[in-house]
């Protein structure tokens, strides 16, 4: 069994997997999932910084921030849709726009750092989402390196020392409950449900758009056949990933496990034969 | 067109992508490693006791006894301090022993884990066997032990930091462990021609000698696979400098031992010179991660290049 199956090992106490659809193109910048995020998980304040990107002082997801709302500004050609055209010529054609993506954990059916982690402090629930174990955890960060979004970190303040990220508000799920960013995203941006309907949902819209003529609209992390698997959050987004901070083609780590482990063994196999034949025969 | 559901799926036109935006205000995507220096560190010490425990078994086999014993001592000591170095690195250290909760082959530290764990128990119970010469059946069962666990102690560090998204490490997941045993052989076969008189120490010589060249030989194929872009961490900036320092001392370490190694004075020089070879080599792969994270064009534009041969195909 690799972890990515950890789900089926529930049997009957299996949850339906539910997950995020996060349609940018309705983002407004509010913040209130991060605000809300913070309240309900307790994530403390780390810094008031400003940054000077666009509206953006939060910057990354970490530790001390689980969801991120990003913003950016491009002078580019906008064409609008024909329903949304203005009548009369005198308003002039956009040629500015402004991107806002609320990025959260994607909570990957392939997750690099449930794979790497050497304590079984991360687990997938019931719900096929992906949760630390705080009171496991030792705080070893080699889930850091694992998560091919940059979203896990180690909470180095407040006497911490553990990792910490999204857990899709597993307290909030366990008691029928949407998680506190969808509870407050006050345009949809943030949906949350069974996974197959949002799915379902955002093939839909992304279509909608496209017809639209935002004919850079796309899905990202929604298909079972991408670099993890698929994800239980994914998003709607209306440019390249990259110029959202995400990668563009992100595969866990763990889909070389065995060459690496055979490169690993190779190398063993060279080292006792050197020191084999340097020591030479019996003297 | 390709479907839009697909990840990274480019849609039907780039026109306002075409701005040449490849990052979000120049943001890594990815996070650098949270590690601190003792984890380089414990690469050197663990590399030293695997390195030192397999050239151990091989000069026992050989009949080179005093060899065989030293490097046992060396082994301790440097499992004896592994540990210490792993744990202070914690976020939460006293929770070191949760390491042994679970055993995971997905994940090289807990694999790594159990190896330095049953590495250290051999390798110190046999040393402690041989200093009160009791049970020397039990403290040959013990070393043989030791011994085997000596190659996969020096190399599963590489397959760690491999196991990652860092795109320095990841890439290089063929060279790594391989560039690990080299350093591991010849840290291990420095310290060897230290402590053992030239009579003594011919395995550790010739050993030490292959290692050194072996290792410089390794990183520059490495270098050379990883290409420009995802290689540049280990040319440039802290990377950079350890990688030119460990290059350079395991050569002059590799020509000394081969020139004057029969020289007590001479040898020791070589020596020395291959353990800091093998030092700078682990802060070289160590710092190499952390600027290739930060580095958010390392891991996109590969990832790009891919996405984008996939959906002309």
């Amino acid at each position: 069994m690799t972890p990515a199956d950890a789900h089926d090992t529930y049997g009957t106490r299996a949850r339906e997997r539910v997950g995020f659809f996060t349609d940018t193109s309705i983002c407004i910048g509010c913040k209130a999932c991060e605000v809300a995020c913070k309240e309900w998980n307790l994530v403390p304040e780390d810094g008031l910084a400003f940054t000077g990107f666009s509206y953006d002082n939060t910057v990354e997801l970490s530790a001390n921030s689980w969801r991120h709302v990003a913003f950016i500004e491009q002078s580019a050609e906008v064409g609008l849709a024909p329903n949304m055209a203005p009548e009369r010529g005198d308003v002039p054609q956009a040629d500015f726009r402004w991107l806002m993506e609320s990025d959260v954990c994607k909570h990957c059916t392939h997750a690099g750092c449930l794979d790497v982690c050497p304590t079984g402090a991360i687990l997938r629930t019931e719900f096929g989402t992906v949760v630390i174990q705080d009171d496991v955890c030792n705080g070893c960060g080699y889930c850091v390196t694992g998560c091919p979004f940059g979203v896990i970190s180690i909470r180095e303040i407040a006497h911490d020392g553990g990792a910490h990220k999204c857990t899709l508000c597993y307290d909030r799920l366990r008691g029928d409950l949407e998680p506190a960013c969808a509870k407050a995203c006050p345009t949809g941006s943030i949906q949350f449900g069974p996974l197959d309907e949002l799915r379902a949902r955002a093939r839909g819209r992304v279509a909608d758009l496209r017809d639209a003529g935002h004919t850079n609209a796309r899905l990202y992390l929604a298909s079972d056949d991408d670099g993890v698997g698929g994800a239980g959050a994914f998003f709607l987004l209306l440019d390249e990933p990259e110029v959202y901070g995400l990668p563009p083609d992100p595969v866990v780590p763990t889909r070389h496990l065995r060459s690496m482990w055979a490169w690993a063994a190779a190398a063993a196999a060279a080292l006792a034969a050197a020191s084999r034949i340097a020591a030479g025969g019996r003297r | 067109m390709s479907d839009p559901s697909r990840s990274g799926g480019t849609g039907a036109n780039t026109a306002s992508s075409a701005r040449g935006a490849d990052s979000y205000y120049a943001q890594p995507i990815i996070k650098a490693p949270h590690w601190k220096a003792y984890i380089p560190g414990y690469f050197f010490f663990g590399g030293l006791a695997g390195g030192a425990t397999t050239l151990a078994g091989s000069a026992r086999r050989s009949g080179h006894d005093a060899l065989a014993h030293r490097l046992q001592l060396v082994a301790t000591g440097a499992l004896a301090v592994s540990p210490i170095l792993l744990i202070k690195d914690l976020g939460r250290p006293r929770r070191f022993v949760n390491m042994l909760r679970v055993a995971k082959p997905t994940s090289p530290m807990s694999m790594g884990t159990w190896i330095l764990s049953a590495a250290s128990a051999s390798t110190g119970s046999a040393a402690a066997l041989s200093a009160t010469s009791r049970l020397p059946r039990v403290r040959s069962v013990l070393e043989a032990a030791s011994a085997a666990l000596g190659p996969p102690l020096a190399t599963y560090t590489g397959a760690l930091v491999a196991q990652s998204v860092v795109p320095a490490w990841h890439d290089a997941r063929r060279e790594l462990p391989l560039l690990f045993a080299a350093s591991s052989a010849a840290s291990a076969s420095g310290v060897g021609v230290i402590v053992c008189a030239p009579s003594e120490a011919g395995p550790a010589r010739r050993l030490g000698i292959a290692a050194g060249i072996a290792e410089v030989a390794v990183a520059a194929v490495m270098n050379r696979r990883l290409g420009p872009l995802v290689g540049q961490p280990y040319r440039e900036g802290r990377a950079g400098s350890y990688a030119r320092a460990a290059r350079v001392s395991a050569l002059a370490g590799s020509a000394t031992l081969a020139i004057g190694g029969r020289r007590r004075v001479v040898a020791a020089a070589g020596g020395a010179l291959l353990l800091a070879g093998s030092w700078c080599e682990r802060f070289a792969v160590f710092h190499a991660g952390r600027q290739s994270a930060q580095d958010p064009r390392a891991t996109s534009l590969p990832q790009r290049e891919r996405a984008t041969s996939r959906a002309q195909t």
